[in-house]
């Protein structure tokens, strides 16, 4: 194999904890965990929580430090979404590994307790049939074979497997905790990021440590070593706040030639428009000027459209849509329309 | 050659409209590390340019060397095999395709196929570039469970393989992959830039623009490249030397689209929305996308009415539109819509003059 370029590694691989402990703010887990490494007593798990918390994380982690480097590849079976989990593969490759029993040779200063474990990554993508599958599997190798199972909603597991589970939650990361790592991020890798840039990158991330730190990558390649929040801002897809006011003005003008003109400018400059709506609902419930009912009327009509979106409906019909109602809304038309119903 | 391939910028240095972005590019390339790259735009403003435009600049001469070729696949999927045939376009460093060519099979397109190729490292005695580049076009149109494979894989082979994905809309791509990219907006060219392509391009041909002409062109064009390109060359076959009122043909589609628009408002009836019918079949048997067809309608019939009924059929078109994806034939919808516009009208006309 040609060598790897260590400056090729996305920053998101090069700065993920090695070590459990290491893992940040959520505490809960890394106590429970630690224990884990001192007794090597460990239930099933499930680590649920948003992305970029941490969850893949903290079980990659606690495997490498159970097992080493050296037993790691026999004792841990990682599946995740990319690889094809339907029934079949429960029935067959995961019951083959879970069924293999192992002793509790200690190696090279790492517990290497006599289970193996098997992480299911992304475990809400599984289909009902093969979590159903699963459920005898980890009853009746129980004594060898650990499950983590990890996902973003809890509620797409069925309710045996979660039950057989030690749960764990995940909480979204706080400003200063990802300060700190992202600073700690920039020195290692020489860069230089004011505080408005790090406030900007916190809020644009929305707790997601590995977004922030794909976009202060993809920041700093792309403008080199000093960055600032328009940057930030211009890599990770956000839409300046200029084009929402932009679009929210056209809306009160009342207009609905101004108001279409606008919306055929967001597309024409590529701007997605679920991201449009998300920015513009923040916009339209801080606004003072409108009532609650006028609010509730408009917030109704972006649900409407999101999903629409979701389903694959076209962009500048929705948001045009969506641009059309608030103007109602705003200037009191009634709800209804008067022709057709 | 058209024009529309023969001006097509052949390297970063080149490029005429996204100067900053292509500048940004370079820069990224020649630190000789690249994250995977999102690019999303309109259509018509240059994101196929600039990543053919990107791999040439990664890679040299050598990426514009492709060949076109037609690979079966084997899938493994459990019980049985699923034979994938898919069109890919290859050079030594880069291999191109349109996984949403495999339908409802893109997923194993993606978790098979892109595995493979990542797998297979490319060996370089300097030790260079170690990686090879996946252009993924279309992945709006990829499914959510192909798109959820898709970001393991992203991760997992992150050291040899770089995927470059290119699609209309990013809110159709899912967060997760999303964020595992460097997210680049390519905005549809502006008027003003447009004239100055094209006012490029009749330097280059040695053609004498009257005053106006390339801004009208520009104007008639949506804000795309390739089609005000495309309608300057048409406008050159038709008449040379131009003249400065020569007309821009529109496209014959949209003239048809204008005409069904006017006939549906001079008369709502059964009748008329039959004859309707068979004209938007027309359209369709013409592969003219049903969803263009409906948003160009709306923009003809927007045309011609008062402020209270365009609130009122733009909603009705996002809602037609909508059902349109979800359904499976799209006539039904687009009459549908018709229908509903022809009421609305029909009773905005009795009130109105009774």
């Amino acid at each position: 194999m040609a060598p790897v370029l260590q400056s090729s590694q996305p920053w998101v691989e090069k700065y993920r904890p090695r070590q459990v402990k290491d893992v940040a703010h959520q505490d809960e887990v890394v106590r429970v965990l630690t224990n884990t490494l001192e007794t090597t007593n460990c239930p099933h798990m499930l680590f649920y929580g948003p992305p970029g918390t941490g969850k893949t994380t903290t079980a990659l982690a606690i495997a490498h430090q159970l097992f080493g480097p050296e037993l790691y590849k026999s004792r841990v079976l990682e599946l995740n979404a990319s690889d094809d989990r339907g029934i079949n593969v429960v029935r067959t490759k995961i019951k083959n590994f879970a069924a293999v029993a192992v002793g509790s040779a200690r190696q090279g200063g790492y517990p290497c307790p006599p289970y193996k474990i098997i992480i299911l990554d992304e475990a809400d993508s599984m289909t009902e049939d093969a979590q159903n599958a699963l459920r005898r599997t980890m009853e009746t190798y129980s004594k060898v074979t650990r499950f983590f199972f990890i996902c973003n909603y809890i509620s797409r597991i069925i309710e045996p497997l979660a039950s057989r589970c030690a749960k764990f939650r995940f909480k979204p990361l706080t400003e200063e905790i990802m300060s700190n790592r992202i600073l700690y991020i920039c020195k290692e890798e020489g860069l230089n990021l004011d505080s408005e840039a790090l406030s900007t990158l916190s809020s644009i991330s929305q707790g997601d440590l590995r977004r922030a730190i794909t976009y202060l990558q993809g920041a700093a390649r792309l403008f080199g070593s000093s960055v600032s929040s328009k940057d930030l801002i211009s890599v990770s897809g956000v839409i300046p706040e200029e084009v929402v006011q932009a679009l929210f003005s056209a809306c009160k003008s009342g207009h609905f030639d101004v108001a279409d003109k606008e919306v055929k400018n967001v597309i024409a400059e590529g701007y997605p428009v679920s991201q449009m709506l998300s920015q513009l609902y923040d916009v339209i419930v801080e606004s003072e000027d409108l009532s609650d009912e006028q609010k509730a009327r408009i917030c109704k009509k972006f649900a409407e459209a999101d999903k629409c979106l979701v389903d694959g409906a076209d962009e500048y019909l929705q948001l045009l849509d969506s641009a059309s109602n608030i103007m109602r809304a705003i200037s009191n038309m009634p709800q209804e329309f008067s022709f057709g119903s | 050659m058209l024009w529309v391939d023969k001006y097509r910028p052949k390297t970063l240095d080149k490029v005429l409209v996204h100067q900053e972005i292509a500048q940004n590019l370079k820069k990224l390339v020649t630190e000789q590390d690249c994250p995977h790259l999102l690019f999303y735009g309109p259509s018509g403003s240059g994101k196929k340019t600039l990543i053919m435009a990107l791999l040439r600049q990664m890679f040299g001469p050598s990426a514009d060397k492709v060949k076109v070729e037609n690979k079966n696949w084997k899938v493994d999927a459990g019980t049985r095999t699923i034979d994938v045939e898919l069109t890919t376009l290859s050079s030594t460093h880069h291999v191109e395709l349109n996984p949403s060519d495999a339908g409802f099979q893109d997923r194993y397109v993606v978790q098979e196929i892109i595995k493979e190729m990542a797998k297979n490292r490319p060996i370089d005695t300097k030790g260079k570039k170690g990686f090879k580049v996946l252009v993924l076009n279309e992945v709006d149109k990829l499914s959510r469970e192909a798109q959820h494979s898709l970001r393991r894989t992203m991760e997992k082979y992150s050291a040899s393989c770089r995927l470059i994905l290119c699609c209309n809309s990013s809110s159709k791509v899912t967060e997760a992959v999303r964020s595992r990219c460097l997210n680049m907006r390519i905005n549809a060219p502006t008027e003003a830039e447009i004239v100055n392509v094209l006012e490029f391009i009749g330097k280059k041909e040695g053609l004498q623009l009257p005053s106006g002409f390339a801004n009208r062109i520009a104007q008639q064009s949506n804000r795309s490249m390739r089609r005000a390109i495309l309608s300057f060359e048409t406008c050159r076959v038709q008449q040379y030397p131009f003249t400065i009122n020569q007309a821009i043909p529109p496209m014959d589609w949209e003239e048809y689209v204008s005409e069904i628009a006017s006939s549906i408002f001079k008369e709502q009836s059964p009748k008329r929305l039959f004859e309707v019918r068979g004209k938007l079949y027309e359209l369709l048997i013409n592969c003219i996308p049903p969803e263009i067809i409906l948003k160009r309608l709306l923009y003809e019939l927007l045309k011609k009415l008062d402020s209270e009924l365009k609130h009122e059929i733009s909603h009705w078109a996002a809602y037609y539109e909508h059902r349109l994806r979800l359904g499976q034939k799209a006539i039904f919808h687009l009459e549908a819509f018709v229908a509903k516009f022809m009421s609305i009208y029909k009773g905005f006309l009795i009130e109105t003059f009774g």
